[in-house]
């Protein structure tokens, strides 16, 4: 791609068109033609996205309970109590707990459940073993995230639910109250993430073994490199730009999770589990706190695209030195 | 997971026995390269019996699910969610399949989920065809404000959305959702396509411009068939992605003759009539769609996630 845009970007300072060779003149217009071919694309992201967007961040600088109720002028009021509501805060603190069930643990499992199916299973016991592990894995990534927490919400049910009817079962009397006690709410509902996300770094890793050098191993094989250091030499080092790309988008999906805390805990107990979008949720159609709401969602996404810019800088940085190494 | 390195190791000193009952040719035959094998042998069982106990867990709430969605609430409080039920209980499906009028649920499912997907596709590819084969001066920024849309949280658009689906009479509308999921898809495709045309063949365009071919026949006729296989790739993903959506469908669909499944199952959550028997039988009868979808294209999906992730 990068060295596509090079003879376009040569093309930009096009004041001295007219000097300029003929040839040159006939090239420059040749993209305007397919310009008709973005339109439709154009206005449908101008509606769908840009203006709500734009009107989103222009709520925000207002006092407003929503419909036909007055707005009234805030300017960057919203922000500032922002700063100072401790719900938010505690959302924040929740996203990062969700980064590490939806991002750390599972890229962590995963790549050593792809190394272990691969380069391991897959080679002692068939590749059929090991594509029916990684479909067993993978089953929770396809299905609605909603109807998997509505199931996990059953089986979490302190007095219903099928785990802790089976810990009394089991002679337990006071089985804990897994969505329902402010102290245990957040590592339950981090574990069903981790049981939805762990699919999603297995599959993509797999693929991205599949692509690596198979005499590579073979040589440090013969070198008397043992699994664990080929793992650590060889595996890691190769997969690493997929190891961004899951790092990425997980880490955006873990900052923007809000289904399987609707159908878990709402927010709850006592703001335990609260994210920024449930909360901006909350604020826009519990509370009718429409600026407060889309001040919220305006923060949200200013720390997503930060987030993303650091990882995709940490990224060109890692590919650089890598390059400067060989 | 580290433990494995230290289990193969210590399988060692328990296999020395073994080898004095293998006949002593076989391990000339196989030299030094023996020993170590042998240890692995062991070994692997142990690693393999590992990555099944992975497996059960990820399964285990599915086992759970279907233990219990065919249990009577009765048998349920005296013999416990794991014992596997002495007689099949269909109350529970049928409760929630009339409760939500699943049918229909279905339909919405699938009609939003469908026509997104088509429509999805349809306005990635001229984007793409604009910014990959036409190389649209800029095409750089606009494929990055795609990239940033897509990360975008629906929530910094929620509002707005509601607010015009009103001023334009297409509140609690189906085609409220279809159109903006048709945008918010496209957002991703036209980022993934855009790449895969940038790098089209130069000499099969030039082929076709020297036959005369216009650029609205090279789409249809030259690029449309070579990419038909990412397509339906894109295709899928959008479908089964619009399938699992949940935050705006919820907001925006508000009846009960509009939602889709998720929506219809997460609104029965809470309610007095949803026992055991009828939460398991609900969330069955929903998982079960994206199940068989997942069946038929598993192949396509597991080859789509990798395309996304090399890009």
């Amino acid at each position: 791609m990068p060295t596509r845009t090079d003879p376009a970007t040569d093309q930009v300072p096009e004041a001295t068109r007219a000097p300029e060779a003929a040839d040159r003149r006939r090239r420059r217009p040749a993209w305007v033609p397919y310009l008709p071919y973005l339109l439709p694309g154009a206005v449908a992201f101008v509606v769908v996205i840009g203006y709500p967007f734009a009107m989103n961040v222009y709520y925000s600088l207002f006092k407003w309970r929503g419909g036909m109720a007055p707005m009234r002028w805030n300017g960057l009021g919203n922000y500032s109590d922002l700063m100072g509501d401790s719900a938010f805060w505690t959302s924040f603190q929740n996203s990062v707990a969700m980064i590490l069930a939806m991002v750390v643990v599972p890229t962590l499992l995963g790549l050593v459940l792809a190394a272990v199916l691969f380069d391991y299973l897959g080679r002692r016991f068939g590749p059929r073993v090991a594509a029916f592990l990684r479909a067993t894995y993978y089953l929770p990534q396809i299905l609605p995230v909603a109807v998997a927490g509505v199931l996990w919400n059953w089986i979490l049910n302190a007095q219903t639910g099928a785990l802790n009817v089976t810990l009394r079962g089991l002679g337990l009397d006071n089985p804990p109250n897994w969505l329902g006690d402010p102290d245990i709410a957040l590592p339950s509902v981090m574990l069903v993430l981790i049981w939805v996300q762990v699919g999603y770094p297995v599959v993509i890793f797999m693929s991205a073994l599949q692509r690596v050098d198979p005499e590579l191993y073979e040589a440090a094989e013969l070198d008397g490199a043992g699994w664990w250091r080929r793992f650590q030499a060889i595996t890691i080092p190769q997969i690493r730009p997929e190891t961004f790309v899951v790092t990425l988008t997980c880490t955006v999906a873990a900052l923007k999770v809000f289904g399987p805390i609707y159908v878990l805990t709402r927010g709850g107990p006592e703001s335990s589990t609260l994210v920024p979008s449930y909360y901006s949720y909350l604020n826009f159609f519990d509370k009718s706190k429409v600026g407060y709401g889309a001040a919220i969602a305006t923060v949200l996404t200013l720390v997503i695209i930060v987030v993303a810019v650091v990882i995709l800088a940490l990224q060109s940085r890692a590919e650089r030195r890598e390059q400067e190494g060989r | 997971m580290s433990t494995v390195v230290p289990d193969t190791t210590t399988a060692g000193p328990a296999a020395v026995p073994a080898p004095a009952r293998a006949p002593r040719p076989r391990r000339a035959r196989v030299a030094t390269g023996h020993d170590q094998r042998y240890r692995r042998g062991v070994g692997r069982w142990l690693v393999l019996a590992a990555a099944v106990l992975v497996a059960l867990l990820m399964l285990s709430p599915f086992v759970i699910m279907l233990l219990n969605a065919f249990k009577s609430p009765a048998e349920y409080s005296q013999a416990g969610p794991l014992s596997i039920p002495k007689e099949v209980y269909l109350d529970g499906v049928q409760n929630f399949w009339t409760r939500t009028n699943f049918p229909q649920k279905l339909w919405n499912s699938v009609f939003i989920s469908a026509l997104v997907a088509v429509f999805g596709t349809l306005l990635s590819l001229l984007n793409a065809y604009a910014i990959g084969v036409g190389r649209i001066k800029g095409r750089l920024w606009i494929v990055t404000i795609f990239l940033v849309a897509n990360m975008l949280p629906q929530e910094a658009l929620i509002y707005p959305l509601f607010d015009m689906a009103q001023q334009v009479g297409l509140s609690n509308s189906q085609w409220s959702i279809i159109i903006i999921f048709t945008v918010i898809q496209s957002a991703f495709g036209t980022y993934l396509l855009a790449s895969v045309l940038g790098t089209f063949p130069p000499a099969l365009l030039e082929a076709a411009q020297l036959d005369g071919a216009g650029r609205w026949r090279i789409l249809w006729q030259v690029v449309y068939p070579i990419v038909k296989p990412t397509l339906g790739v894109l295709m899928i993903f959008f479908f089964i992605w619009t399938w699992n959506e949940f935050f705006i469908p919820l907001v925006m669909l508000t009846t009960n003759d509009t939602q889709t499944i998720p929506i219809a199952l997460a609104s029965l959550q809470g309610d007095r009539m949803m026992d055991a028997p009828t939460t398991n039988a609900g969330a069955l009868v929903s998982l079960i769609p994206a199940l068989i979808f997942f069946l038929i294209f598993q192949r396509t999906l597991t080859r789509g996630v990798t395309a996304g992730a090399v890009k």
